[in-house]
């Protein structure tokens, strides 16, 4: 991956000698990228090893046979994958609400507090996913609340709001209130203006927030285990196959699957925020 | 539709509207409606929970019936104290800082690279390639490591491959971080967690470069500094918070996890895992709730000095 000529600079000729990258440098960067990179090929190679007892490097042969197996041998995995699916979803709906709640209220107003739920609002993840998870399993068995769908839910849309906040946040600290002082102005009600004016203009920050959330969602683990009581996601099937693995390569296909459904949504978030990135960096 | 919300007459007087008309008036009506909603559910559901389980840590656990005592005492606190339990918390603040110094250490070049040299697509490739192993599995990055680090695992036999198989020996002979294998050794666990969280690291140091004025550098290359003494007397100080900031997710996240140091490392235990054994298997929910407020505390203790510093405006 070439890096492109730096663009000419109204600066001249004296910042040009240092514009270019030195091989140390260079060398840094993209070997920090392929440490970051290369796990994950190893895992896609291991999803067709024909080894199903260790980890043996190089695999003796390849085969198609594990997708098959986890296609129709293991009737455990789709229910996991499922429920994972219905609290993702369920959980990105709240979080879309209460985060852009959040963030309209924090863009709009000065108030007493208004520092407090910004850090309250963070806290959750800022915070070790486990405090949050024992905190919760604690405060249901106080109020003898069964695990359920639900209880699940809580959790992750409690995490969730903080990548909505700060998506539709950065946002509207990007927009004009002179739009909205317009709309009114033209004679559109709030609500009007509300649906014309502000809704079209988060949109694209709400919908790549949403997507993160839902990645984030579908992929928690450690808030998960406190919270599911018997229940089982994908990510707690994961946990379980990792601590008592029965066929090792199943796992590695499913890993392969879970990669494919979240890098989907990440991509999509990127490019809807992708022109307000640029956006905000040529103002600078 | 627009034909008619651009007509020169007074809209209807709707109740839709004169809702409108209130909730303009009265600003803090559309304030308090904005805000009931998120503040109720992060004010009930989180920080009442959080409440609670802190309330739990002043009760102590019966020795005989295993039963809950609710009267306040110290006497769970006071087990933290136990030269075992001390251990675990040092063992794992050890680990959290380890690891935020290397995640620091690896994030620098790339953010360094991206954020001053990078243009154009190679800044957007850049981006996503960062982005990508952030938000993917976390588990299944993990199982990764699994395989890599495993004695019969690919850097066993890459070792091997080079002729350095007498170096990942002598490694795995050091006293504290070595052990039988990579995937049982501290060392194992310290590179599993720099791996995991390193983004978290790389994004808010290239957000902070990224907003060190150019000039700024050309100022000190007019004034006669060298681009090493540029390097750490302009570019290294204002990319400092960005560096707390990522700090904070790094340390944060390993003080808690209980998950890396349970499939990855020696089988001492980290303070999530004591976290999840006490509230699970031995059902000590005092002593859980107390090692819980490590975490919370140090983390109090963190936020402080890193807002003092900067941080939070680079996140």
């Amino acid at each position: 991956m070439p890096s492109e000529q730096p663009p000419k600079k109204a600066a001249g000729g004296r910042a040009e000698a240092g514009e270019r990258a030195s091989l140390t440098l260079k060398a840094a960067a993209f070997g920090g990228l392929l440490f970051l990179h290369l796990p994950l090929l190893f895992i896609i190679l291991y999803a067709f090893t024909t080894e199903d007892r260790s980890f043996a490097f190089p695999p003796p042969g390849l085969t198609l046979k594990w997708f098959s197996t986890a296609w129709f041998d293991r009737p455990d995995i789709w229910p996991a994958f499922g429920l994972s699916l219905r609290v993702a979803a369920v959980s990105t709906l709240i979080a879309l609400v209460l985060g852009t709640l959040a963030s309209a209220a924090v863009w709009r107003h000065r108030f007493f507090g208004r520092e407090t739920l910004s850090l309250l609002v963070i806290l959750p993840i800022a915070l070790p996913g486990i405090i949050t998870g024992i905190a919760l399993r604690s405060a249901y068995a106080l109020a003898d609340i069964p695990f359920s769908f639900w209880t699940i839910v809580i959790g992750h849309a409690t995490f969730c709001i903080v990548v909505v906040y700060n998506n539709a946040l950065a946002r509207f600290r990007r927009s004009a209130p002179s739009l909205i002082e317009a709309s009114m102005d033209l004679g559109a009600d709030g609500f009007q203006t509300f649906r014309h004016v502000v809704l079209p203009n988060v949109a694209t920050a709400l919908l790549a927030g949403g997507m993160l959330a839902f990645a984030l969602s579908f992929d928690e683990v450690i808030v998960t285990t406190f919270t599911a009581g018997q229940q089982t996601t994908l990510p707690i099937w994961m946990l379980g196959e990792l601590v008592r693995p029965r066929q090792r390569p199943v796992t590695n296909v499913v890993a392969v699957f879970v990669m494919a459904v979240t890098f989907v949504p990440i991509l999509a978030a990127y490019y809807l925020t992708r022109d307000t990135h640029d956006f905000s960096g040529g103002g600078k | 539709m627009s034909a008619a919300a651009r007509a020169p007459s007074l809209p209807a007087d709707t109740a839709l509207r004169r809702l409108s008309t209130l909730l303009y008036r009265k600003s803090w009506l559309f304030l308090t409606l904005l805000l009931v909603p998120p503040v109720l559910w992060l004010g009930i559901v989180y920080l009442g929970s959080l409440i609670a389980l802190l309330a739990q840590s002043i009760f102590a656990i019966d020795d005989f019936t295993g039963m809950v005592v609710y009267k306040p005492t110290f006497a769970t606190y006071a087990q933290l104290f136990t030269p075992a339990n001390l251990g675990i918390i040092l063992r794992t603040v050890t680990m959290a800082a380890v690891v935020t110094v290397i995640c620091a250490g690896l994030a620098f070049p790339i953010a360094y690279y991206a954020a001053r040299y990078a243009r154009g697509r190679a800044k957007a490739a850049f981006y996503i390639l960062v982005m990508l192993p952030l938000w993917s599995s976390y588990l299944v990055r993990v199982y990764a490591w699994k395989l890599l680090l495993a004695r019969e695992g690919v850097v066993t036999w890459l070792a091997g491959e080079l002729h350095l198989g007498w170096l990942l020996d002598a490694v795995l002979a050091l006293p504290v971080v070595g052990g039988p294998s990579l995937s049982t050794a501290y060392l194992g666990t310290a590179i599993v967690f720099t791996y995991v969280w390193l983004p978290y690291m790389i994004l808010p140091v290239q957000a902070a470069l990224e907003r060190v004025p150019r000039s700024l550098i050309e100022a000190s290359a007019d004034l006669g500094g060298r681009p090493s003494r540029t390097f750490r007397s302009v570019i290294l100080p204002l990319a400092f918070p960005g560096i707390v900031a990522g700090s904070i997710f790094t340390f944060s996240l390993t003080l808690g996890d209980y998950i890396i140091p349970g499939i990855v490392g020696s089988s001492r235990p980290f303070i999530g895992q004591v976290v999840l054994q006490q509230q699970g298997t031995a059902g000590n929910i005092p002593l859980a709730a107390a090692f819980a407020v490590v975490p919370i505390v140090i983390m109090g203790i963190y936020l402080t000095i890193a807002k003092r510093l900067g941080a939070f405006d680079a996140l």
